[in-house]
């Protein structure tokens, strides 16, 4: 592997690495700030001084944000959008944003069009486009000052012609608009699919300012190497991809911090416990990557169907509140103001973070604001977090074996050395910037989910392959080491024929040469 | 069973009838959520669907059965226009020269648990309590009112573009064949209204109380999750329903035969149930459960359902994936599918498995 930096920017700090072949060169913490490039900046600058500054001659630079998915959570900094929806006759039942929160719907709804056109189930189309009607949309939407528009057709995963010529009108007709077609966010379901296509829609001024406040700060330091962005599946694509598909940055915390975990122990099947400042998230790896939820996945309110991976989340982290009389743990947090609030800090309220201090379990503040701690009280509070964790990981398990965990998070010391259903514990070095590493190590994927017609499974799977490689290698990786991690086919029931949905997914090493980002 | 009655539909009351109604999906059918959200729409803007009992429908009422027809997933890309409903059905009081009384529901389970409300809101026409499967099934003709003698024709079936169309065949088994053909020139999917009946026969051949059974199984398993339990307990202890296995995905094997997504799948133990497997076949829905010795656990016409084991939420064949952990639950069927006709509509030998029907509650018999 050559020289990568890998950037966590979370809620309260922002952690960066630098790995090389050989493993962890150098890693820091630093608070983040309001402004995105100067926490950054901030964080770059700490790490090129405790490594020096070879530092800056890195050959990629792998950034995890929470940004996205916090802006439609608290739905700030999301832009107006236009909702194009081209399926007439069919699906006039439901318009666009039909099952959002409505608070969500008011901040982005910029008007709906409904045009003639789209695709049946074997590609061909249902009626011709009606180019007249997306003319006239386009005049509509650029006399309402709308700066982006998302375009769903029917079955625009299969053949995607109906809504590249849609995007080709209302590009003519308004310069400068930024458009987001579904068939790019793949997936068969309509509603859903258009959903991520407006979210998208919805992210895309947020998403430019990050990503050039994110190369400022990297220009600002001297790093001239690329810049990559991770997504939700634990691996990376170029900034100016994630530019325009923000929505697949939503999930790549816990995804980062999980892969992380696994580079750091060696593991590629294990449970990960990442305990940090308010919570413990568990989740279960298999071959390296997390394994994924079952059901539909929420995000702000809003359906979706990213594939998201499989946690359960608890009140558990350094910042847990802990009371007495009677005793009681969680799952309130001091959050990120632990360094102020917490006994060993000068703080007045007792934590999780001074129960570990005086079990000896943790070596951080002034050990002798909490001398007065009672064993009793700490052994009884440590007690019941240990059993907290324990009830989770046996939730989360899925092999009645005994299986090796991965302790990750700045909170690790916090969980237990004796499981019931867990082999070993393993305890790492920089478990603290796990999911900074995780961003580091990230590879490319492509994937494909598509209908094929008279097609035999074989083939099918083959085509799918094929398609999601293209993909892949688009995104920035590197042909030859590209590897299969998913492939699924599903034959569509209840129509005579063959038709058959495949599904594959890759992954492979950022190409040597990447295009400059 | 303790199942309170439904008077009449309100907005709140679809998410707990689409849950319910995926859960008696029994692992097909497709996902109620399309339907869910067309009810939503139509009840806001023409008022709750009132519920009637089928007792208190007069004899010579007309009563419409409605339902979409065709494949699932083409239904999630090609929702409805709105206007198939309205269209089948008038399509099918034309050919009659009558006014329907009410709606019916075809098929409790699944996508169909939905789409026959939103239909009653959109025409503005009251909804009878009851169906005629008491879960899903594949095929139009495997309904109690083939039981009862009653035709599935006249038939319509409409689509989105405007066509409509009205069959009449010489019995259930070949309207479900003509059918399934225009299906798919239909785009894959197509409204149907079928099986009209007078209040009279509809009290002889429907299976009754199906919309306030899922209404009620909806609630439990939403009250049950939000009080963080696994709502198989209660679900087993209100519906006299039996928790078969608990265990982990290890294998799916999926093949397509005649249009149906045939395979199996095979759940590897956990907890109480470690160190043993069981299978599960499935033709859309699930049909047989058996351990690894060849030992039936439930069979169809029985219901097999396959939940989250976290959540309790219904997961379809679709869905199954290696590695979910799931709780297998069974649930004794409607006494008519055990009669010897029904038998031979659904049970396992129609759908070409080597099992004679044993009750579901013989099979799990405490000794």
């Amino acid at each position: 592997m050559n020289q990568r930096i890998g950037i966590d920017v979370g809620g309260t700090n922002t952690d960066a690495v630098l790995v090389d072949a050989n493993g962890v060169v150098g890693a820091i913490k630093s608070p983040t700030t309001v402004d995105v490039t100067s926490g950054v900046r901030g964080a770059l600058t700490e790490l090129i001084n405790s490594i020096g500054p070879s530092a800056k001659q890195v050959d990629s630079v792998m950034i995890g944000t929470t940004h996205f998915v916090n802006a439609v959570v608290q739905r700030k900094d999301l832009n107006k959008i236009a909702a194009l929806r081209v399926t007439l006759p069919g699906s006039a039942s439901l318009p666009p944003l039909v099952d959002w929160p409505k608070d969500l719907a008011r901040v982005v709804n910029g008007g709906s069009y409904f045009i003639s056109g789209g695709n049946e189930f074997d590609g061909q189309q249902v009626v011709p486009l009606d180019e007249d009607a997306v003319v006239k949309a386009a005049q509509s939407i650029r006399d309402s000052g709308i700066t982006s528009v998302g375009i769903t057709a029917s079955f625009s995963p299969l053949s995607s012609a109906c809504e590249d010529r849609v995007a080709e009108i209302i590009s003519h007709e308004c310069p400068g608009i930024r458009i987001t077609c579904s068939h790019a966010l793949g997936r068969i379901g309509l509603l859903e699919r258009e959903n991520a296509t407006l979210l998208n829609a919805s992210l895309l001024d947020l998403a430019t300012n990050t990503t050039d406040a994110f190369r400022k700060a990297l220009d600002d330091v001297g790093i001239t190497a690329p810049l990559y962005i991770t997504l939700n599946d634990g691996t990376v694509t170029s900034s100016e991809l994630a530019r325009k598909f923000p929505v697949y940055c939503f999930a790549s915390g816990p995804t980062n911090s999980m892969r992380g975990a696994a580079f750091l122990s060696g593991l590629q099947d294990a449970i990960v416990c990442d305990v940090g400042g308010t919570t413990a998230d568990i989740g279960c790896l298999v071959n390296g990557f997390p394994r994924e939820a079952n059901n539909v996945v929420e995000i702000g309110g809003v359906r979706t169907l990213f594939r998201m991976p499989d946690l359960i989340s608890i009140g558990i982290g350094g910042g847990t509140m802990v009371r007495e009389n009677p005793l009681g743990v969680g799952p309130e947090s001091v959050g990120f103001r632990l360094l102020e609030e917490a006994r060993v800090f000068g703080g007045s309220q007792l934590t999780l973070t001074d129960v570990a201090v005086a079990s000896g379990l943790m070596d951080v503040g002034d050990k002798t604001q909490i001398s007065d701690l009672p064993e009793t009280l700490f052994t009884a509070a440590l007690a019941t977090a240990h059993q907290k964790i324990s009830l989770t990981i046996d939730q989360i398990k899925t092999d009645s074996q005994d299986v090796p965990m991965i302790a990750v998070g700045g909170g690790a010391p916090l969980i237990p050395e004796k499981i019931p259903g867990i082999s070993e514990v393993h305890r790492v070095p920089f478990h603290g910037v796990a999911n900074a590493v995780g961003a580091a190590i990230a590879q490319i994927s492509g994937e494909a989910d598509q209908v094929f017609q008279d097609f035999t499974r074989d083939d099918a799977l083959a085509a799918a392959l094929e398609i999601a490689i293209e993909n892949a290698v688009k995104s920035g990786a590197d042909r030859q080491s590209i590897k299969i991690i998913e492939m699924e086919d599903l034959p569509i029931a209840y129509l005579p024929g063959h038709a058959i949905r495949a599904r594959v997914r890759v992954v492979g090493d950022i190409a040597a040469k990447p295009k400059e980002c | 069973m303790t199942v309170s009655e439904l008077k009449s539909i309100e907005i709140s009351d679809m998410k707990n009838i689409a849950l319910g109604g995926s859960f008696l999906g029994t692992g097909g059918g497709g996902d109620p959520y399309i339907g869910r959200l067309m009810a939503e729409e139509a009840i806001s803007k023409n008022g709750p669907v009132p519920v009637l009992d089928v007792g208190d429908i007069e004899d010579d009422a007309l009563i419409i059965p409605v339902a979409m027809m065709g494949a699932p997933t083409v239904m999630l890309e090609k929702l409805p226009r709105g206007t198939e409903a309205i269209s089948a059905v008038e399509t099918l009081q034309n050919f009659l020269g009558k006014k329907a009384t009410a709606i019916f529901c075809l098929e409790a389970g699944g996508l169909n648990s939905t789409i026959p409300i939103a239909v009653a809101a959109t025409t503005q026409l009251p909804i009878v309590d009851g169906d005629g499967m008491g879960r899903a099934f594949p095929e139009l003709q495997m309904v109690s009112m083939t039981m009862g003698g009653i035709s599935a024709c006249p038939m319509a079936m409409a689509d989105e573009k405007g066509n409509s169309i009205i069959l009449n065949t010489v019995d259930n088994l070949s309207t479900e064949k003509f059918a399934r053909v225009i299906t798919v020139e239909m785009g894959g999917a197509g409204l149907i209204a079928l099986y009209p009946m007078t209040g009279a026969e509809a009290k002889k051949s429907i299976l009754r109380g199906s919309l306030s059974l899922i209404n009620s199984i909806g609630s439990i398993i939403h009250s049950e999750q939000a009080a963080n339990r696994n709502p198989a307990d209660r679900l087993a202890h209100d519906l006299k329903g039996i928790r078969l296995f608990e265990g982990r995905v290890l294998d799916v094997d999926r093949r397509t035969e005649g249009g149906f997504a045939r395979g199996n799948c095979i759940v590897q133990g956990l907890g109480d149930c470690s160190g043993t497997q069981i299978k599960l076949e499935f033709q859309n829905e699930f049909l047989i459960a058996q351990t690894q010795d060849g030992i039936p656990k439930a069979l169809t016409p029985d219901l097999i359902c396959l939940l989250d084991l976290e959540t309790g939420q219904p997961i379809t064949t679709e869905q199954i994936r290696y590695g979910f952990r799931v709780i297998v639950f069974g649930l004794p069927c409607d006494p008519l599918w055990r009669s010897k006709q029904g038998l031979e509509l659904v049970g396992p030998r129609y759908f070409g498995y080597d099992f004679d029907y044993k009750p579901i509650e013989q099979l799990n018999a405490v000794l």
